[in-house]
């Protein structure tokens, strides 16, 4: 400070420090208001995150657990009139004897069964109450005559005796006792008749009716007839096929696509449009996908409507550019320097690519993957124009074999005429579907950073 | 195959005495240009480099240097747009001809880099990876005889012996540096290339490295890339003067250094350009 020549002014330089104080003020206000902005976003985002998981617990958490009846049945010969099945006589061909049981059962299914149903609800119900055999059935899921006869063809010897069953409540019950249907709403607006309400209100007094954690969700398949005893496993299952076509399908042809157009593949034209499309790819809107897929996979190859093996192959063209582009920006990011290292050694382009090159950027791409995996196992509009929201009752044995899939179920209850029970098995869904994708994307941080730490 | 095993295990510790001038010639080039693109960055390249001597590469940034010393293992190769004229020959042999796999003369030629690059891996794994890919181990304990002996020949045996399972990425930069010269020598390449291999070091890892150079013209034909000058004077036998892409003057480093016959040459060791 002291040997400031005398030629430069002592006042100007202390003026431009003024003008440099002054811009600072403005500038920490630019700071702050821009930090401001960026909090609020964050709380706001954070808000709204909240407001969904809490309408999403709120409402499923309770569908998790459904009412029951317990009652006493009693497997009455006066309904079950032929009760003794067939017995293979000597000589009799295997394929006769299957025959003649299927036909047994078949009988069986056509006797009054819930004759039996409304018996043992007559017992459970307090004395006096007054409601007719239509409205009694009311209050127990249809399914449930169809477990009984079960029971009977899996142990012919429970004829004439009583025995200690669970009945699944009718979805109308759950709503009216979970109290999601209004009680004060007039007669002619309810689901139940007036005694049919009175009397799954008196058996719960009772303690016959009582809240059980709902298996039926993670062990059945849906059903229309009986909502109280719909699943999510034929979903499930769907779903889970449909992940694995992806995985065998995605990855080994994404990292490989990805690894030729960046290692391999010259610099060309074709190839900058190669690329431009993957990139374009990215952004097709999915639904087109499934138009795709419908009009390849099922019009031309004539893959069954409906099955997993086609959704797959549908998710599998969606995700495709979510791994490729992944894949090579993990090859674009290694350094230099290792490739030089491996090629100067000696290396032909693939070991280097191999031994070098991949191990480097794994942990990148099983990201990639897992994020682009848990990305298809949401996607539900390419899977409705492949026929995969169609209404199927059996869990899917094979990936050729028809089946819906989580989001598409999810889809199909929201859609289901009794609103009210499907609701809460919607946000149920949601809880199954959302918990799926949490542990993948928690699979994918995991492996990512125990592999990154060893690396 | 073998001849690199053979190599690896006969070991003289005294750098030939023969003049220079009667050495044979391990590598010779002839009028050698590169095109960069459009851009030409090397102008009729001629020189030859002697058996188990130091040859050194010197010059302004962007003189070259680098760029030819890069064209006698074709690393070259890989740079998009890179075209390579004239004629290399290592032992005779055209070192681009179609005839040649470049993977035989990487494993011929080995190369250590501006900045040290072990590979992520175990010191083990490093030097054990060219042996590996090129087949030259016959069994576990053939392949460790290599590793040991190569990371002693890199001086590094000594200071790594005990942890030679943890990864190649913990060591200081000149040990990291010497791993890479260990896993060069590993394969047993007759001639190694050096780009700047010091200057990312500091002066003690540079003395080192120096030292470690020295002893290895007993058995490797050395060609070194350097900024330096005086790293120059004291490993090479050999040096050129390289400048905007054309070799100014080749000769002995004494010659080089304290009589040079070119004004650029003269110019560029006094200080005046570069």
């Amino acid at each position: 400070m002291t040997d400031i020549p005398a030629g430069i002014d002592r006042s100007e330089s202390a003026e431009r420090r003024a003008r440099v104080r002054a811009g600072l003020a403005r500038r920490h206000r630019g700071e702050m208001t821009f930090r401001g902005l960026g909090l609020a976003a964050i709380v706001l985002a954070l808000g709204f995150v909240a407001i969904f998981f809490w309408t999403i617990l709120s409402k499923g958490l309770p569908s998790f657990m459904q009412p029951v009846v317990h009652v006493e049945a009693f497997f009455d010969p006066a309904v079950i009139t032929n009760p003794a099945p067939p017995v293979q006589a000597v000589g009799q061909s295997d394929a006769d004897f299957r025959a003649q049981s299927l036909k047994w059962q078949r009988d069986l299914a056509g006797l009054n069964w819930n004759k039996i149903v409304e018996a043992a609800l007559r017992r459970a119900m307090p004395a006096g109450t007054e409601i007719d055999s239509k409205q009694i059935l009311t209050v127990v899921e249809t399914s449930e005559r169809h477990r009984l006869r079960e029971m009977f063809v899996a142990d012919p010897s429970l004829l004439g005796k009583t025995v200690k069953v669970d009945l699944l409540a009718s979805a109308n019950v759950d709503s009216w006792l979970k109290g999601n249907i209004d009680r004060d709403l007039p007669d002619s607006q309810q689901q139940l008749s007036a005694p049919a309400r009175a009397l799954a209100d008196a058996l719960a007094a009772n303690g016959t009716i009582t809240m059980r954690f709902a298996w039926t969700i993670f062990a059945n398949v849906d059903s229309r007839a009986a909502p109280a005893a719909a699943g999510l496993a034929g979903a499930f299952m769907g779903s889970l096929y449909m992940m694995l076509v992806v995985i065998l399908l995605a990855v080994p042809i994404g990292v490989a696509s990805a690894i030729y157009l960046e290692e391999y593949a010259p610099k060309s034209r074709l190839t900058d449009l190669i690329e431009v499309n993957i990139n374009n790819l990215a952004a097709v809107p999915s639904i087109v996908f499934g138009l795709l897929g419908a009009a390849v996979f099922i019009n031309t190859f004539h893959l069954p409507l409906s099955a997993p093996l086609v959704g797959g192959l549908v998710l599998t063209l969606m995700t495709l550019p979510t791994i490729i582009i992944a894949t090579r920006g993990a090859l674009q990011g290694v350094s230099p320097s290792l490739r030089q290292a491996a090629l100067g050694l000696g290396a032909s382009k693939t070991q280097m690519v191999f031994h070098h090159v991949l191990p480097v950027t794994f942990p990148s791409i099983l990201t990639a993957t897992i994020i682009g995996v848990a990305q298809a196992l949401g996607e539900t509009a390419p899977l409705l124009l492949i026929g995969m929201n169609a209404f199927v009752a059996s869990v899917p044995a094979t990936p050729l074999d028809q089946a819906t899939a989580l989001p598409v179920q999810v889809f199909l209850w929201q859609g289901n005429e009794n609103r009210n029970f499907f609701e809460a098995r919607t946000s149920a869904a949601i809880i199954v579907l959302l918990g799926l994708m949490i542990v993948l994307n928690a699979v994918a941080i995991f492996l990512r950073t125990r592999l990154e730490r060893r690396a | 195959m073998l001849a690199g095993k053979v190599k690896m295990t006969q070991v003289s510790d005294t750098a030939p005495t023969t003049p220079l001038a009667q050495r044979p010639i391990r590598v010779s080039a002839s009028d050698v240009t590169v095109h960069y693109g459009a851009k030409q960055a090397l102008f009729g390249v001629s020189i030859d480099i002697p058996d188990r001597a130091v040859t050194s590469f010197i010059g302004p940034s962007g003189c070259g240097k680098s760029t030819f010393l890069r064209c006698i293992n074709r690393m070259n190769d890989t740079i998009e747009g890179c075209r390579v004229g004239g004629s290399i020959t290592l032992d005779g042999e055209d070192v681009y001809s179609p005839a040649l796999d470049v993977v035989e003369l990487r494993a011929r030629v080995g190369m250590v880099f501006q900045k040290p690059n072990p590979f992520p891996k175990s010191i083990y794994e490093n030097v054990a990876y060219g042996p590996k890919i090129h087949g030259l181990a016959r069994s576990k304990a053939d392949l460790d005889e290599i590793v040991v002996t190569s990371l002693r020949k890199a001086g590094l045996f000594e200071e790594v012996k005990d942890r030679l399972h943890e990864p190649g990425t913990g060591l200081s930069g000149g040990q990291q540096q010497r791993l890479c010269i260990a896993r060069a020598i590993a394969v047993g390449p007759e001639v190694i290339l050096m780009d700047e291999p010091c200057s990312a070091l500091d002066p003690i890892a540079t003395a080192v490295i120096e030292e470690l150079i020295d002893e290895l013209r007993a058995n490797y034909t050395i060609i070194i890339v350097t900024h330096s000058m005086q790293q120059a004077a004291r490993v090479s036998q050999k040096t050129a003067f390289f400048h905007l892409g054309k070799l100014i003057e080749e000769g002995r480093t004494e010659d080089i250094f304290t009589n040079p016959t070119k004004k650029q040459t003269q110019d560029y060791i006094t200080g005046r350009i570069g």
